[in-house]
């Protein structure tokens, strides 16, 4: 199942319909490598609100999604973790590290436009 | 791949060869689990223990079995049973393996000591060259 991935000004938006299979994630993590690039997209959003589960290969995906954003100029905020995949999350010892989360696609939005204004790049 | 038991409407069981099984078997498990009153949020808890759980035999033994199972013994005993099996190439040092941290492939490390955290009883039984099995319950708090 492939992930759709929107473009919205200089954002990428990838928005999970439904559950990922561990090869599903690692064909995510290579398009937005990709779209990036081909997009000169400053900012990503992964929406994860239809997922039930983050276990531990989909929260290094993640993780991992949003390192090799950034190293090609691209913040990823990961938005939508549902309430019950946090407790999951922790009473399984899952971090997302230093990687920005925030509740829903309009405050990811929000967070991105605010890390572009700080960056001396600029919008 | 699905192999319902139609005599048994509380027990299914699964064949494990993809990491697509994975996900078949943890979506089984929270729809099995949903039958005897489990909050929603440990039905995650236990999704998310048969992940992990299912995706160790898909890393290292590349196909097993897994049967979940409903346990309906009066009030104060309902849960749900998780035994995943293979005979894949075991593991020589279970002790080893139950430490948080440790890893030999492209886990965590957090896979089996994170699926005993999640549940309420895990036990994993190995031996080196025919394989291991690991089982689990959640009771219905």
């Amino acid at each position: 199942m492939d992930v759709p991935i929107l473009k919205q000004s200089r954002y990428l938006i990838a928005s999970i319909q439904s559950a990922l299979s561990d090869e599903d994630l690692l064909r995510l993590r290579d398009a937005l490598a990709d779209l990036v690039g081909r997009h000169r997209a400053r900012g990503v959003i992964i929406d994860v609100t239809a997922l039930d589960v983050l276990d531990s290969f989909a929260t290094r995906t993640l993780r991992a999604i949003a390192y090799t954003t950034k190293l090609r100029g691209a913040e990823t905020v990961i938005v939508g973790i549902q309430p019950d995949v946090a407790f999951a999350m922790v009473q399984l010892g899952l971090t997302l590290e230093d990687v920005p989360t925030s509740l829903d696609l309009e405050e990811g939005l929000a967070f991105l436009d605010q890390q572009l204004e700080e960056s001396p790049a600029g919008p | 791949m699905l192999l319902t038991d139609t005599e048994n409407e509380n027990q299914v069981h699964l064949h494990i060869a993809s990491s697509a099984d994975v996900v078949a078997a943890r979506q089984q498990a929270r729809a099995l689990a949903s039958q005897v009153g489990f909050s929603h949020s440990n039905l995650t808890v236990i999704a998310t223990a048969v992940s992990e759980v299912v995706r160790n035999i898909v890393e290292y033994a590349k196909e097993g079995e897994v049967t979940i199972t409903l346990i309906n013994r009066g009030a104060y005993r309902k849960g749900v049973e998780i035994v995943a099996a293979d005979q894949g190439p075991g593991i020589p040092e279970v002790s080893i393996v139950m430490r948080d941290g440790y890893s030999t492939r492209k886990g965590l490390g957090i896979g089996l000591p994170g699926a005993r955290r999640l549940m309420d009883d895990f036990e994993i039984v190995s031996e080196v060259g025919k394989g291991t099995t690991v089982t689990m319950r959640k009771w219905v708090a």
